[in-house]
């Protein structure tokens, strides 16, 4: 268990690495000169050219580009992230005060997903090919297809024109106000647990009617267990194995995803930050969100490939 | 046309009804994107300012935007832009995703492995934030957001093909084609590849949706295509920047995507059922020898 432990973290930071190469690789292919998306065209002509080279090398844009990319990755160990061009606050800043909204969008997300699809998958596999079960597949066809974004402003709007209720657009902690709070993660987080509670419905439904299938669950029936207990006793703990796969491949869909979300419900969180600094050419707090972004990915799914044993003793490391 | 392959589309519609009528309202789509100049009432970036903010009504079905341009036009147009964007990135990412994946399974070795270290990193980004990374680099034109799609596609294609690439490798007829003294570019490209067209298809059908989201979601945020094309995305993201966002400007532009992403996505369902039996619900339950006569699993019927 150890070693194998030991290995996946070995693999996971070998994947980060690359990710860091990928985004570095990438931001500093920009075309154009950095100065010019932080001054803007007449700004940039007004400065001299030793000015220019002066505020590249403050910058610490002016440095061959292997020194610059240790350079990050030596002020990320050290837990410095750099300053915006266009704003004050370090990124580092930027993170702990938009990161818990974000968070928070997300795990609530997760739990909407769980809560809606695990029982309407159940529900599905209960009677396949029922109307009940008709239903739910159309509605999850139909939500797997509605962007999110989409769905946020239709709800936005609706809110607006029906009940004339506005969601506060500030940034309100959970440990400030609650209530305000609430309010503000709630729209997003519905609608980003909407899309992957269709996914979770449908791949629970297929999983549960793959295990119903099996000897054991026969057993079960043989021996008089009510068709209930069958079901969520027997059957159930067997197939949420891949359900809790795909959980960790749908939290891609919801980091994704909730940067167009949140755009859509102006919630000040971490996914609207990167795409003003995205507008911007920001490129300091560009790469260090996309980084974050994927280290999360990257983390979730090491968590999914250990949460295997504790689900499924079978299997061993 | 001819007969046969008329009733081979007969036959997969009486299948999969619902896929057949997501492939119908995915060429309406098509054709009305292709004949955009000749269906659209107005020309879509003709602002007029005697009818700005307008509702729907007689005159413009859809309503008209902040700058009386009419946005029937606009969707129509907007069809244009977004299949010919999610097409392109798709066709491009996928097809040198599956030939890196050909190359990956027959070739093996350091390539290999390599290579799939280079698509686990890939895949290590949530799909729209490397989207918007890439396009931002390269700049925002038409071009870019078609490669910036297309290599969020790239790792799908590789890992999908290479594991068809890498059973196909081991088959004898593979086998004689290499003692018969073939280079491995004739093998692949011969022997090899033939035997991938299957899932590739089903892979391209699968990622039009997608593809069609994140371009609408690039240009919701402001990457994607520049305006003033008209793309839905772009529609969006325009809607928006009204202090209190007109209905009618957020409803029928979102809602040609959701109509085109759900008729590509039931299309897509329908042909990875044909083409790709070992994914099929439909043959799982033949294998298992579940009730066929029925039509129902038997764990149904024993239910009641």
């Amino acid at each position: 268990m150890r070693k194998y432990l030991l290995r996946r973290a070995v693999f996971a930071l070998g994947t980060l690495i690359g990710v860091s190469l990928i985004i570095f690789v990438v931001l500093r292919i920009l075309p154009g000169d950095p100065l010019v998306a932080i001054l803007g065209v007449e700004g940039y002509a007004r400065l001299a050219p030793a000015d220019r080279a002066h505020l590249m090398h403050d910058l610490g844009l002016s440095d061959p580009l292997p020194v610059q990319y240790v350079r990050w990755l030596r002020d990320i160990a050290a837990g410095q992230l750099g300053k915006s061009f266009f704003r004050g606050d370090t990124v580092a800043e930027l993170i702990l005060r938009r990161g818990p909204i974000s968070a928070e969008i997300a795990f609530l997300a997760l739990f909407v997903s769980w809560l809606v699809g695990l029982p309407v998958g159940i529900l599905s596999a209960l009677r396949p090919n029922g109307w009940a079960d008709a239903i739910a597949r159309s509605i999850s066809v139909l939500f797997i297809a509605v962007p999110g974004f989409w769905l946020g402003l239709l709800i936005v709007l609706g809110l607006l024109f029906w009940f004339g209720y506005k969601a506060p657009i500030v940034i309100v902690q959970l440990w400030e106000n609650p209530w305000q709070n609430l309010q503000i993660v709630l729209g997003p987080a519905v609608v980003l647990g909407l899309a992957q509670g269709a996914y979770i419905a449908r791949m629970s439904r297929s999983c549960l009617l793959e295990v119903i299938r099996e000897d054991y669950v026969r057993t079960a029936r043989a021996k008089g267990a009510v068709e209930r207990a069958v079901v969520l006793h027997h059957a159930l703990p067997n197939a949420l194995l891949p359900v809790v796969t795909i959980s960790g491949v749908l939290l891609g869909f919801v980091l994704g995803g909730s940067v167009a979300v949140e755009q859509a419900f102006g919630v000040p969180g971490l996914g609207r930050a990167l795409v003003t600094a995205v507008v911007e050419r920001d490129i300091i707090v560009v790469q260090n969100l996309v980084l974050l972004y994927a280290l999360i990915f990257v983390a979730v799914n090491v968590l999914v490939d250990l949460s295997y044993g504790w689900l499924d003793p079978r299997i061993r490391y | 046309m001819d007969g046969s392959a008329l009733r081979e589309i007969g036959a997969f519609g009486r299948r999969n009804p619902l896929s057949m009528a997501g492939g119908v309202v995915g060429i309406l789509v098509i054709v009305i994107a292709l004949a955009a100049p000749w269906i659209a009432p107005r020309d879509p970036l003709k602002a007029d300012f005697r009818r700005m903010n307008k509702p729907p009504d007689a005159q413009s079905y859809f309503g008209t935007d902040q700058v009386g341009r009419d946005t029937l036009s606009r969707v129509i147009y907007g069809a244009r832009t977004s299949l010919f964007v999610a097409f392109s990135a798709v066709l491009l990412g996928t097809t040198v995703g599956s030939l890196w994946g050909v190359a990956c399974g027959y070739l093996g070795g350091r390539f290999d492995l390599l290579s799939q270290r280079v698509m686990e990193v890939l895949q290590a980004f949530p799909d729209l934030i490397l989207a918007m990374a890439i396009s931002m680099a390269i700049g925002t034109g038409l071009p870019a957001v078609i490669v910036a799609i297309a290599i969020t596609r790239l790792p799908f294609g590789g890992r999908v093909i290479r594991s068809v690439a890498l059973s196909v490798r081991e088959m004898p007829y593979v086998e004689a084609g290499r003692a018969a003294g073939a280079s491995a570019l004739r093998v692949m490209t011969l022997h090899v590849l033939p035997q991938c067209v299957a899932p590739y298809l089903v892979l391209a059908t699968t990622h039009l949706g997608v593809a069609i989201v994140i371009e609408a979601a690039l240009g919701f945020l402001g990457v994607g295509v520049p305006p003033p094309t008209p793309t839905w995305g772009n529609m969006l993201a325009d809607a928006i920047t009204a202090l209190v966002p007109q209905w009618w400007l957020v409803l029928f532009p979102g809602a040609a995507i959701t109509v085109t992403v759900l008729a590509f996505n039931l299309l897509g369902d329908g042909i990875r059922d044909t083409l790709d039996p070992r994914l099929s619900p439909a043959v799982l339950r033949l294998v298992t020898g579940a009730a066929r006569a029925s039509g129902r699993p038997q764990e149904a019927t024993a239910t009641r």
